[in-house]
């Protein structure tokens, strides 16, 4: 993969910890219900187990895919797919439903995981992923040999993307609980939602014109 | 179509919740008795500065007739901002108005003209009992994944279970009862929650037979009536524990939970012991793993001479103070009890909840006492405090003087009247006063009876917050 692919990552996973919706807001919760700072830091690594294993879950199965299928099918059948989901976030007023907020470290995870999987936050590192060439590709090109080759190096972006996301998190989580307090929330808390949704679109878009 | 920034009216804790600017407007529910003409939401003007401060000043009627409009809510709180299923940026603008008799949910329009909500959406009677299995829609919460509305009875004619159905935050299409595992529990009134906690608090009253007619003095006397409050795992939907007051203890009906979602307690008011009369009220609080109350309020009854009373009461030759609302500040300092029977609103710091100091006290109405607002002291006050408000800011209380069609008839039999006071809470003495230049009544509510008020922008008995 090369510097702009990481970079790209990277940048997708600020964005996703940047979003109070995937977790920081839920650790901050946890560190003001319980008054110590710890409960909020023991909160952070659950959250981005289920955010890794959610990202996690689309790029392995497009990396393995690409390995053994023409790129071509898999970026068209990705940028469909990204730009329908995108548009139905877009225009769809439904919000995620999870009744709870005393949770185990796994329950914390799973609602992560869910949380992650329902907003498509996967689905967004489509481009990126299908922008590099496929692993498999020389003299083993497409046999299913090489799914397994393909499948690990989807892992190591989730696992740079996630990164990312759990730095941004514990940033801004740590910055509202320790220096601007909650009422920010009524000022800065931007529809990360809207363009969230534009985002995926877009995404879908790139994906489309460079599988044309 | 959701906003770019949280609505301004979502706080993520009490303690900023407090600091929210004055309420310019009150919706009231107001409905015919006699079912003859439609039920209303009147609007009231709250604005100190405006020509028209104290006067109804919107009215929007419903299209059926019989509903007996009750108890109403938001369709979203600051509970948006909770972190678990957060949606921010939806609009507080929807009441969800029950019809306590019909069983008709209305969802009405507060935001192409505060002063005029538009109907919207109607929710029959069928489509709740076939969705949910419940009739008589009371209680309106904002919860952050859904709107929680308790009913006292079941569907297709049974009493009950009565329970929660859940609407859907959008489409305000019933998804459902919310309970998976009810336990021992029948009787419903009044329900909210611990919401950090994964705790939800519920209260009895009675089936729709033991009410809708009027309070039956065998089913009282007998201590049929409800005398339990139960708790539930809010995330599991599960009944925890049953917690009996005691049978005496006649009808607990409002619950306010803290605020404050870092604390596990909250009050309740019993309307009535059959022992002597009084009333109480009632602390919940955590006992190790357990839940436990205690009775930290008792209010007797006032000795009167029977020619005086209505017959229900002449064989007590006392008034009963019947504590039928109860509403707690943001700031969990200050619990105010209505005392509908004797007329009186009552203050009391709660800051150490388990030893309430009473500090303040508004006489106005009663069955005996019939005390006029001091402003108009000709006119005789029938009803009493009864449905009560709270601002955001805890500076202003509202109260509206009609309890229940059938029961108002009962204990206010030459007529209840309609009134809404507003009471200001005096800074030097913490007590309260009531605003000479704020008396709707009679009337200006064109013939209907008030009960509860909810203010624009959000209250005291409104949102929940998940963050301390």
């Amino acid at each position: 993969m090369t510097g702009a692919t990481w970079a790209a990552l990277a940048g997708l996973g600020a964005f996703h910890g940047l979003n109070p919706a995937m977790g920081w807001l839920f650790a901050v919760a946890r560190g003001l219900q319980e008054r110590r700072r710890a409960a909020l830091l023991a909160a952070l690594p659950p959250i981005a187990a289920g955010h890794l294993a959610s990202v996690a879950v689309v790029a392995a199965l497009v990396s393995a895919t690409r390995s053994v299928t023409a790129s071509t099918v898999v970026a068209v059948t990705g940028g469909v797919l990204l730009v329908g989901f995108g548009l139905w976030r877009l225009l769809s007023d439904r919000h995620f439903r999870w009744a709870g907020m005393r949770l185990s470290a796994a329950q914390l995870t799973a609602w992560s995981f869910l949380m992650s999987a329902a907003h498509g936050a996967g689905l967004m590192l489509l481009p990126v992923l299908l922008a590099e060439p496929a692993v498999g590709a020389g003299p083993h090109a497409g046999h299913l040999a090489a799914a397994p080759a393909g499948a690990l190096t989807g892992l190591f972006a989730a696992a740079v993307h996630t990164a990312a996301m759990l730095g941004v998190a514990l940033a801004v989580a740590l910055l509202v609980y320790e220096v601007l307090g909650v009422g920010v929330l009524r000022r800065a808390w931007f529809n990360v939602d809207r363009l969230w949704a534009g985002v995926l679109v877009a995404a879908g878009v790139v994906t489309l014109l460079g599988a044309a | 179509m959701t906003r770019w920034t949280p609505d301004p009216t979502f706080y993520p804790s009490p303690t900023l919740a407090a600091a929210a600017p004055a309420e310019k407007l009150a919706y009231v529910a107001a409905f015919d008795r006699a079912g003859q003409r439609p039920d209303a939401i009147a609007v009231l003007d709250t604005d100190p500065d405006s020509d028209s401060y104290g006067r109804v000043v919107g009215w929007t009627e419903l299209p059926n007739t019989g509903d007996e409009l009750h108890h109403f809510g938001w369709n979203a709180c600051s509970s948006a901002l909770c972190p678990t299923a957060p949606h921010p940026h939806v609009e507080r603008r929807y009441l969800i108005v029950p019809g306590l008799r019909s069983s008709r949910i209305h969802v009405l329009d507060t935001k192409p003209d505060p002063r005029r909500p538009s109907l919207v959406k109607v929710i029959e009677a069928e489509e709740l009992g076939k969705r949910a299995g419940y009739s008589r829609p009371h209680t309106v919460h904002c919860g952050p994944d859904g709107i929680y509305v308790s009913a006292l009875g079941g569907s297709d004619g049974q009493e009950g279970p009565g329970g929660i159905a859940v609407l859907d935050h959008t489409t305000f299409e019933v998804r459902g009862a919310w309970e998976a595992d009810r336990g021992p529990q029948f009787l419903a009134y009044d329900f909210w929650w611990h919401y950090t906690q994964d705790v939800l608090v519920t209260s009895e009253w009675g089936t729709p037979s033991m009410i809708e007619d009027g309070i039956v003095g065998e089913l009282l006397l007998g201590r049929r009536y409800g005398h339990a409050i139960h708790f539930w795992d809010l995330a599991k939907r599960r009944h925890v524990q049953r917690v009996d007051l005691g049978d005496q203890y006649q009808m607990p009906l409002e619950l306010r939970p803290a605020h404050d979602p870092t604390k596990s307690y909250g009050f309740v008011g019993v309307v009535i012991s059959v022992e002597d009369l009084s009333a109480s009220i009632w602390l919940w609080h955590r006992d190790g793993d357990t839940w436990a109350v205690t009775k930290v309020i008792d209010i007797p009854a006032e000795p009167a001479d029977p020619a005086d009373l209505p017959d229900l009461l002449k064989p007590f030759g006392a008034v009963p103070p019947l504590v039928t609302d109860i509403d707690l500040s943001v700031d969990d300092r200050f619990l105010h009890v209505s005392c509908w029977g004797t007329g009186e609103l009552i203050r009391y710091d709660v800051s150490d909840p388990f030893h309430p100091v009473r500090v303040g006290s508004v006489r106005l109405g009663g069955i005996v006492n019939r005390t006029p607002h001091p402003a108009f002291p000709d006119e005789p006050l029938a009803g009493g405090p009864q449905m009560v408000e709270i601002s955001r800011d805890g500076r202003r209380v509202y109260v509206s003087n009609s309890l229940y069609g059938s029961w108002d008839d009962q204990f206010y039999p030459d007529g209840v009247g309609a009134w809404v006071a507003k009471l200001d809470v005096d800074p030097e003495s913490g007590g309260l006063v009531p605003d000479p230049r704020f008396f709707p009544r009679g009337e200006e509510f064109r013939g209907l009876r008030v009960h509860q008020t909810r203010l624009q922008g959000g209250d005291a008995s409104s949102d929940s917050y998940c963050f301390p």
